[in-house]
Parts: C-alpha cells; structure tokens; sequence
C-alpha cells in the first residue's frame, strides 16, 4: 500500500523544475532549451496528478487538464523544432546568443 | 515514509533530466530525455492514473523523444562538445538553489502537504472522458484546432523554398 504523503510528490515536481529553470539559463544550445522546457511542463503535469489523487480522487479534474497539457505540450514540441530546423538553416547555427536577425 | 520504489522511480527521473542537460552528445541527452519522461509515466502509475501513464508513453516517448533525435540529426554540430560555460552555469545553479529552497520553505510550511491517500478507488477511464466530452468539450475543440495549426504552421515553416 502507497504510504507517501502528497510533499514526497511536490518535492519531485520541484526538483524537476529547477533542474529545467538551470538548462533555461545557462544553455545556449536551442534543442537544450526545448529539453528543458519539455521538463518545466513533465513537472507541472506531476503537480496536477498529484493534487488531483491526494485531494479527492473522483474528481478528476486534474487529469483531465494533464491531458489538454499533454496535447498542448507536443503541439509547442512541434512548432519549436520546426523554428529549430528553419534557424539551422537560415544561420547554420542553433546557438540562442548567435541569433540576433530579430532585433531591432 | 516514502518507500522505496517512489524513491527509486523520482532518482532515475531526476538524474535522467540532469543528464539530458549536461550530456556532452545531443543524441545521448536527448535519450535521457526519454528516459526522465519513461520515469515520469512510472510516477502515474503510482498516481492510479493509468490513462495519463499510457498518453504519457505514447505521446512523450513516442512522437516527441523521436521527433527530437530526427532534429538533432538534422542540426548536429560539433561545435558543442567544447564549449564553455562560465558565468551562466552558475547563475542557473544559483536561480535553481533558491527556487528549491523557497519550494520546500512553501511545501512544508502548508498544511495540506502532509496528507495522505485516504480512499483505495482510482478514477476511472470513463469519468475522465466523460468529464472531457461534456465540461470541457470546448477546451477538447481549441485543443484540437491547436494541434492542426501547429501542425501546418510547423510544416509550413519547414518546407523547403526554392529560390
């Protein structure tokens, strides 16, 4: 039988969302950004779960978001490896610090 | 308290995601990166959400991980394995050091994080899906007009134009 209290679960989202707010900051590889967005989002959805299991389990509402979550996240996936590719292609670079056609 | 197989399943999901960042390799972060995701399916399982354990191994691992190791073999350099980071690792150590202490100050000074599962039932398929078709059915049509349009978007961005 599961003995954890619901602060053993928040503490892991926590740690996975500092480990994505580090390759956030200190990456410049782009495809590194998109690991560490894709671990930022894996740790909130274990937040959603988690409540939605701890406080009252027949409500699943939680659940049900994770899902939209998890659709939207291979969605964003998508459209940032698709601006990965184009980048590459346009600089024959991914470097984030490299890219500056933008500004203005 | 905690036992042993959540303790083992979190450290697997913990150091994979660390790896995905540090590997010298790409290929090899990104194969970590499925492995963190494999261990975050595992986590649901413990949840009793076992239809988000299997969207999770379907979705992450299975067309996102893959997607990511095409892209990684399209944009390979080697410019990578010799770079230095200096002044940015360690403003990530630091920003992550403080967002993990503010965490557990926040997480052990509440009340509800001591709580435990009180009843055995899990949810099951069919609340979900019915909650989805009939609360949230216009979240379940943007989720999909979402999809489609990432999808174009991203196929029209990557078609390649001739001059």
């Amino acid at each position: 039988m599961k003995m954890e209290p619901l602060s053993s679960y928040l503490i892991l989202s926590l740690l996975l969302l500092s480990v994505g707010i580090y390759g956030l900051i200190s990456k410049r590889n782009a495809i590194r950004l998109l690991f560490s967005i894709e671990i930022i989002i894996n740790a909130a959805i274990i937040n959603l779960v988690a409540f939605s299991r701890y406080h009252n389990p027949s409500i699943v509402t939680g659940q049900t978001a994770a899902i939209f979550a998890i659709a939207l996240a291979a969605a964003e996936a998508a459209v940032g490896l698709a601006i990965i590719v184009q980048a590459f292609r346009l600089n024959k670079d991914i470097d984030v610090m490299e890219l500056k056609k933008l500004r203005g | 308290m905690t036992d042993l197989l959540f303790l083992t399943i979190s450290l697997v999901t913990v150091m994979a995601s660390i790896i995905a960042l540090e590997s010298k390799e790409l290929v090899y972060g990104a194969v970590a990166l499925s492995i963190s995701f494999l261990g975050v399916a595992a986590i649901f399982v413990l949840l009793d959400a076992l239809l988000l354990a299997v969207f999770q191994a379907l979705v992450y691992v299975g067309s996102i991980a893959v997607l990511i190791v095409f892209v990684v073999m399209l944009v390979r350099k080697d410019k990578w394995s010799s770079i230095q980071y200096g002044n940015e690792r360690f403003l990530g150590i630091l920003t992550s050091f403080v967002i993990v202490v503010v965490g557990l100050y926040v997480i052990y000074g509440s009340k509800i994080s001591n709580s435990v599962i009180t009843s055995i039932a899990a949810p099951s398929f069919y609340e979900i899906g019915f909650q989805m078709f009939n609360e949230y059915w216009l979240g379940l049509i943007l989720t999909g007009f979402i999809l489609a349009v990432a999808v174009i978007g991203a196929l029209t961005m990557a078609k390649y134009e001739h001059e």
